[in-house]
């Protein structure tokens, strides 16, 4: 396998890799903050399709993101009255939302655009193009680092900067402020944030609203950035696969961003083995497919230890009874 | 409360029958699969030839959407019961209830594409897609520069092999050592409807050394000529002609007619003078598969191309060359 190779596996690394690290930085606020979130896919296919439908009729990339991060936010905030103003159940609330964001979309879609659930593919302007970092270029020529930097490292859409830069954000915002310090103790101990006086609901609220806003993004990334339209169900259940790696990674940034690359990695290589010869016999497409799925398994299985999550996580707040 | 709904239910019922008593002439009913009748691609080529055939006779027809698998056995009693004939399918998911329902309305006359019932009121039509598809293979290694080009299937599954079987006899016959790459996106129904892994294997295939991506993959098919067009080579696009959907990049279709099966089969089988019962093929010969050349695509293809194409098209319709068919035994020799 050359250089050229490796890089090709790599740069559809993180291309996959991104909307799973953008929904697990998304269900990391929540979940650190006390909410279960397993309504990630629902938001993210509700974003993928407000952003698709904008796009396709204004014909502005931004415009769709803005639509895409909007829709996410008030399904969210739908979500967050539900479990934390009417102290609802999280997981119901989140399996509600990703029933309707599977039914709506489609149903809207089909209304809209009469193309079977589809958005209309974009023109130039409607999607993100992709972006080529200073000097990529000229440094196309040296070697070894020349074409890592050129191929790799250059030449992918705004919102794959925008979520690895999420990960030292996060991290940042997490470990070093009084916001994050908050917002984890909501999650552990509630009890002792109000008792200091700071409002839970509105602390709780806080941290939603930052996971409408990534899960907006990374749903947008499916159909105007990585794609080009809405499809059905596009989002394939990654916001299955992005919670997965939140308890993977012990609901801890770096880590996260380490795992969502591990599971995008397993991906782009699945792509690049059907076909291939082993000893002689060609690897059925079925073995290869699965094989993401079994690693997660095995890896989960063996390799993680006992992940313990937020110990108030699930539970509604209730001041007082 | 209660009152209000009821009455809305009783004149709901009273509205239905009346749209159905208004129906039960017989007008000919075509029934789409599952995705929509403007999926841009098969459904939405049997809905154009309905169109096509209500503009040449100013006849009328009656038709429906599928909202899901349990609605075929049932959407075919109503249309048949009331009188509809012909009774038209688009789809290869539709042999159980047709099977089914065929032998309940004897006077009936159906029209199945794609698969076949065996009923001696049953018109199956099948395409030679093996035969069109060798085509698109000729004029594929023709423009490749790599000496290398690609296929990207949708569910892994016998008819896509079909395509593919013929795409790559069609490509070894120009150039004898040209590289193949043979991709599926999936192998559940949801593979059909999977435009970011069929984007992600098309630019593996580009990486590999691959310029001309065939994808036969309905409604994934959008993604591989999106990321072809995205890294500046050629795709090829299947069913209907999807030669404008990335103009200059769309390298041609391979067409299945299917609107003109559709338009057809509403003019034949409405009379039992004409109705054929049993299987009929669609291939080169019929015009019923082949390749696309509009004004799109028209630069792209160069004359030595067209003649080449031609060619081959006229020995295959003379039985000179013989086109294996992948689906007669399930084997693809090369």
């Amino acid at each position: 396998m050359d250089l050229f190779a490796i890089l090709s596996i790599l740069d559809a690394t993180i291309r996959l890799s991104t909307p799973l690290l953008l929904a697990c930085l998304a269900g990391l606020y929540s979940e650190r903050a006390g909410i279960f979130d397993i309504g990630l896919e629902g938001k993210m296919l509700a974003a993928a399709f407000a952003a698709g439908a904008v796009a396709a009729v204004t014909g502005s990339a931004w415009l769709g993101l803005m639509a895409g991060m909007g829709v996410s936010l008030a399904t969210t905030l739908l979500q967050g009255a539900a479990s934390i103003t009417l102290k609802g159940n999280q997981l119901i609330a989140g399996v509600a939302i990703n029933m309707l964001a599977a039914g709506m979309t489609t149903f809207l879609g089909q209304t809209w655009f009469s193309q079977g659930g589809r958005t209309p593919p974009l023109g130039p302007g409607g999607r993100f193009e992709p972006i080529t970092l200073p000097f990529a270029n000229e440094l196309a020529g040296v070697p070894i680092i020349g074409p890592i930097y050129a191929e790799l490292i250059s030449g992918h859409y705004i919102l794959v900067y925008i979520g690895f830069i999420m990960v030292a954000v996060t991290a940042f915002v997490l470990y070093r402020t009084r916001f994050g310090l908050r917002l984890r103790a909501v999650g552990e101990n509630p009890k002792a944030v109000d008792t200091a006086g700071i409002s839970v609901v509105l602390q709780r609220y806080q941290a939603i609203i930052i996971t409408g806003l990534l899960c907006g993004l990374a749903g947008a990334y499916f159909s105007i950035a990585q794609g080009s339209g809405f499809g059905n169900n596009m989002t394939a259940g990654k916001g299955y696969i992005a919670l997965a790696a939140l308890i993977f990674a012990k609901w801890k940034p770096v880590p996260a961003m380490f795992t969502c690359l591990l599971f995008g990695f397993l991906d782009a290589l699945q792509i690049r083995l059907q076909g291939a010869q082993l000893g002689g016999v060609e690897i059925p497409v079925q073995a290869i497919q699965a094989l993401p799925y079994v690693l997660t398994v095995v890896l989960l299985a063996g390799f993680i230890g006992k992940a313990v999550g937020p110990k108030a996580g699930g539970v509604p707040y209730t001041k007082e009874r | 409360m209660k009152f209000s709904i009821l009455t809305k239910a009783v004149a709901g019922g009273i509205a239905l029958s009346a749209v159905m008593a208004g129906t039960a002439f017989a007008d000919p009913a075509l029934i789409y699969d599952l995705g929509g009748k403007f999926d841009k691609s098969f459904n939405e080529a049997a809905y154009n030839g309905g169109q096509a055939w209500k503009a040449e006779t100013g006849g009328n027809f009656v038709d429906l959407e599928l909202q899901n698998d349990a609605q075929r056995e049932q959407a075919l009693r109503r249309f048949a019961g009331q009188g509809a004939n012909p009774v038209v399918m688009a789809g290869f998911s539709w042999t159980a209830a047709l099977t089914a329902v065929a032998p309940e309305f004897p006077d009936t006359n159906f029209v199945v594409l794609d698969t076949v019932v065996d009923a001696p009121n049953v018109q199956s039509i099948l395409f030679d897609e093996h035969t069109g598809s060798y085509l698109v293979g000729v004029l594929a290694a023709m423009k490749s520069e790599t000496g290398s080009v690609a296929f990207i299937g949708g569910m892994d599954v016998p008819l896509i092999h079909k395509f593919y079987c013929g795409y790559a006899q069609g490509a070894r016959a120009v150039n004898p050592d040209i590289n193949l790459i043979e991709n599926y996106t999936g192998t559940t129904p949801a593979a059909w409807n999977d435009p970011v892994t069929a984007g992600e294997l098309t630019k593996a295939a580009i990486d590999s050394g691959a310029d001309v991506i065939f994808a036969a993959a309905g409604g994934s098919g959008i993604g591989v000529l999106q990321a072809a067009k995205d890294a500046g080579k050629f795709s090829i696009g299947v069913d209907s002609n999807q030669n404008y959907m990335q103009p200059g990049s769309v390298l041609t279709s391979m067409v299945k007619r299917v609107d003109l099966a559709v338009q057809n089969a509403l003019t034949e089988a409405a009379d039992d003078a004409t109705f054929k019962p049993g299987l009929t093929i669609l291939g080169l010969a019929e015009d019923g598969v082949g390749y696309s050349v509009d004004e799109f695509n028209e630069e792209l293809i160069t004359d030595e191309m067209t003649a080449a194409a031609e060619d081959y098209k006229a020995k295959i319709i003379a039985g000179e060359i013989a086109v294996h068919d992948y689906t007669t035994d399930s084997s693809c020799p090369l």
